[in-house]
């Protein structure tokens, strides 16, 4: 069984419909489930308040080796802290979170992802597919090893490039929304079932 | 590269697709759950579902509508039309709605973008601005078009982007339902005014006309009707584009 975790902010309904499991914010469920998913949009600080009562058992899971999937806000709260607002993440990652350049802020739309090809969830026939974003601040993770995956914006004349997936272990993150990003999103919700 | 993105929009009426669509092996045409669908096959970047429902039982149809989009489709869709309330904003993200978007509203009451970025989101946050040529500038119009307002458009677009709008949705008077082409002047006063995408809206009557839209200047360009009545399906928009260097997403 697969948690999707409910921080009260957005609607998984498409997550869960494509993923199938239970949306919950029982410590129990998430406990039992044999793989989580973290989705989130809206504010760090508020989400991390949210995450507080789930922090042990997150925690815990992840340690067993339980696959565990952070989407958008989700893949931000693996992370210590952002300068968006006070609040705690997770700290399974380390590295923080901060502002896009105010240039490439918001950034919206569709964009490629280059993925490192070795990871079976991120396994594509397209040599850069694309995927959603809708996000104004991105991870700095402590380690350029966890990033598996990058995008590209133009930024003065220059390519800005910043991570769009990350790997540990069996903790995956991806800033996109797979769950919002139709054909390429959907494979890889359904690679995570398969994990 | 970010994709230059092309965007549909649904009039809802009563949860209902109000402008006629003739499209083929649609079982039921006015149902807009129906017509996204095939829009997200087509290769739809996204949609923007605009409620003109005037009637006392409006939130509770658009809330409905919400739900069943989100659970049916895997694409990003933004709703709005007398959205008047954080509360209401919040109810809609809540239920599947990625993004909201406010007009008279936000004129009315400028804090309301402030204090709906706070709670939804400034990305998940898009002000509507309905401009129109008035001698040097362009003017706000609020109330679907019928109410001028003593605000330049320009200066709104600043405005709204300070106080936490994440993009603009602007539709000018003048072009829409014209097909002659997007208001060009407008849309790149508005791209060199703001650092938030411009969504440029009214007009449409081809891909030339979306190519003229980005070269402007315009992060995103929305049609309905072409769309709606099949002129053009969203691929050949797409391929045309592509054609001239515009980088879009060709991918379904």
């Amino acid at each position: 069984m697969i948690a999707i975790v409910d921080l009260d902010v957005g609607n998984f309904a498409n997550v869960q419909k494509a993923l199938g499991g239970v949306v919950t914010r029982d410590p129990d469920e998430i406990d039992r489930a044999d793989r989580i998913v973290l989705p989130g949009v809206g504010n760090f600080g508020a989400a991390a308040e949210k995450l507080e009562p789930l922090r042990e058992v997150i925690s815990s899971s992840v340690e067993e080796g339980k696959p565990f999937l952070g989407i958008c806000l989700g893949l931000q709260l693996l992370f210590e802290g952002s300068s968006e607002s006070a609040g705690r993440g997770l700290g399974i990652l380390p590295g923080r979170v901060e502002k896009l350049p105010e240039n490439i802020s918001p950034h919206i739309g569709w964009n490629e992802v280059d993925f490192d090809g070795r990871f079976q969830l991120f396994s594509s026939e397209k040599p850069r597919p694309y995927f959603y974003f809708v996000h104004s601040y991105y991870i700095q993770p402590a380690g350029k090893e966890m990033v598996v995956g990058e995008t590209c914006c133009e930024l003065d004349g220059e390519e800005f490039r910043f991570p769009a997936a990350v790997r540990r272990g069996d903790v995956y993150g991806v800033q996109f929304h797979p769950e919002k990003s139709t054909g390429n999103g959907l494979k890889l919700l359904e690679r995570f079932k398969e994990l | 590269m970010l994709a230059k993105r092309v965007i549909a929009a649904l009039d809802i009426k009563d949860g209902r697709v109000v402008k006629g669509v003739n499209f083929v092996n649609i079982r039921d045409a006015g149902d807009p759950v129906e017509l996204a669908r095939r829009y997200e096959e087509e290769g739809i970047d996204e949609l923007v579902f605009l409620d003109i429902t005037a009637s006392y039982e409006k939130r509770r149809t658009l809330i409905d509508l919400v739900k069943r989009i989100s659970r049916e489709l895997f694409i990003p869709f933004t709703v709005g039309g007398g959205v008047s309330s954080v509360g209401e904003m919040r109810d809609l993200v809540r239920n599947g709605a990625d993004k909201v978007f406010v007009n008279t509203a936000a004129v009315e009451n400028p804090d309301l973008v402030r204090e709906g970025a706070e709670v939804i989101g400034s990305s998940n946050l898009v002000v509507a601005i309905d401009g129109k040529r008035e001698g040097k500038r362009w003017q706000v119009y609020t109330h679907g078009g019928r109410k001028a307002r003593d605000l330049s458009a320009r200066e709104w677009g600043r405005r709204v982007e300070e106080l936490g709008a994440g993009e603009i949705l602007l539709t000018s008077m003048k072009a829409d339902g014209t097909k002659d082409g997007f208001d060009i002047e407008l849309t790149e006063a508005m791209a060199e005014a703001v650092g938030i995408p411009v969504i440029a809206s009214g007009g449409a009557g081809g891909p030339e006309h979306f190519y003229d839209a980005y070269v402007a200047g315009a992060s995103a360009a929305l049609a309905a009707s072409i769309f709606h009545y099949r002129e053009y399906e969203v691929g050949e928009v797409k391929e045309y584009l592509y054609d001239r260097g515009i980088n879009v997403r060709r991918e379904k």
